[in-house]
């Protein structure tokens, strides 16, 4: 496992001033067009630090499977096309207020790692000013019956699976939100691989 | 199906690392969790079918004027653990001015803006795994981490690779800075022979005779003892 012959490259901050290379494609927010198929949600990312202040610099980006829940990419080989409507990465800035608005649709399940199915979930990286090497969370959604039966969530201490959870506006159904806590009380998830 | 190795111990920087003070607010207190790699994390954005300029690598050609500072030739390849070249993979790379300036509004720093110089590119690496820019040298410049803080002259690169797992941002620096043994930043990874891999080397073979400086730098992507799929098919 460990036999290699060259060492990977180490990580270092994006900092505070990446946004005039990184993200000024504000159409990676939107990640699904019209007509891209499944359930669509509008779904606000919102980074904050272990005082609660709103992380104002932070960059997020989503990678997910589309509404059948194929992944745009090689790997996947399952026998379908991926949604043509549908592009599986997103990638935004958080605003002011710590936020990151995006147009995607609910992921469909794809294969886990004990030949089940795992809950629909959206792969996050979380990169900022202060964060040395880049964060990896994923995004539940509350509600979700298979969520019970995800054994990548059954691996994280039941008191703090919540933290991985998207949850509706009440008034508003397709609108999600999902806090990043990056520090401190009811601090978000992060995996490791 | 494959899977990722664990990055060496040592050879990442330490996520909460008390000289660089925004680190402790802004990092987990709690250890992180292990899971098993999935299809998830196995895949990952490509960004391969992204549409590039063709003067998209070359940082000094945007206006009417060229900015100023030494210009540089900036190349290398990007490989993975396995030494095997990472095809068709964006590179993109972002950096002060030669004053030390970033064209940013949230950028304070006292020294002029250059109005030829934006500061950003964007490559794909070719069959060999090699990208190439052309830039300028970016000046050191000082940040607020703590008294008469200056970051070292460094170059932001943003990598993708074939997987979630290879994604990585770091940054390139330049052969006899004195100032990286001042840097948390830099001085964040443990392993002296890790850091030495951010410095870059001048290359007398790609300076190009009354125009510009030669720089080398090879980035490293995490290897997963399999076949890159780039290779599938050829
Ligand atoms: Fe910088």
């Amino acid at each position: 496992m460990s036999e290699r012959s060259l060492i990977a490259s180490a990580s270092q901050t994006i900092g505070p001033f990446y946004a005039f290379a990184l993200t000024t494609n504000t159409a990676l927010g939107v990640m699904a067009q019209s007509g891209a198929i499944g359930e669509r949600i509008e779904l606000v990312v919102h980074v904050v630090d272990g005082e609660s202040q709103s992380v104002a610099d932070a960059m997020v980006e989503l990678w997910q499977a589309d509404a059948s829940g194929k992944y745009q990419h090689p790997e996947d080989m399952q026998a379908r096309n991926p949604d043509p409507a549908f592009s599986g990465f997103g990638r935004l800035g958080t605003n002011a207020e710590g936020e990151a608005a995006f147009t995607t649709v609910k992921p469909g399940r794809v294969a886990g790692p004990d030949g089940g199915l795992q809950a629909p979930h959206i792969n996050v990286i979380v990169f900022a000013r202060g964060v040395l090497l880049h964060l990896y969370t994923r995004i539940y959604f509350a509600g979700d019956p298979a969520n019970k039966l995800d054994s990548v969530l059954a691996q994280v201490p039941e008191e703090r699976r919540s933290t991985l959870l998207a949850y509706p506006d009440r008034k508003r159904r397709e609108l999600w939100r999902f806090e990043i806590r990056l520090c401190g009380e009811g601090e978000t998830v992060f995996f490791d691989w | 199906m494959h899977s990722y190795k664990r990055t060496l111990p040592g050879t990442q920087p330490n996520r909460r690392h008390d000289a660089y003070r925004s680190t402790l607010l802004r990092n987990p207190r709690q250890p992180l969790i292990q899971i098993p790699q999935t299809l998830s994390e196995l895949t990952g954005p490509l960004c391969g079918d992204n549409p590039i300029g063709e003067s998209d690598n070359d940082l000094t050609c945007h206006f009417a004027e060229e900015p100023l500072g030494q210009r540089i030739h900036l190349s290398g390849r990007v490989l993975d653990e396995d030494g095997r070249p990472v095809r068709n993979t964006l590179v993109e790379i972002w950096q002060a001015n030669a004053a030390g300036r970033y064209n940013h509004p949230v950028d304070q720093h006292p020294a002029p803006l250059d109005p030829n110089f934006i500061g950003s590119g964007r490559a794909m690496t070719d069959d060999e795994g090699e990208y190439r820019f052309v830039t300028i040298r970016p000046g050191s410049y000082p940040w607020g981490n703590h008294y008469n803080a200056w970051r070292p002259a460094h170059i932001h690169f943003s990598l993708f690779g074939p997987s979630l797992l290879t994604r990585l941002i770091t940054q390139m620096y330049f052969p006899g800075d004195p100032l990286f043994d001042f840097d948390p930043i830099m001085q964040s990874i443990p392993d002296e022979d890790a850091r030495r891999r951010l410095i870059s080397r001048f290359d007398l073979e790609t300076t190009v005779p009354e125009r510009a400086l030669g720089f080398k730098w090879d980035i490293v992507l995490r290897g997963s003892g399999a076949t890159p799929f780039e290779d599938a098919g050829k």
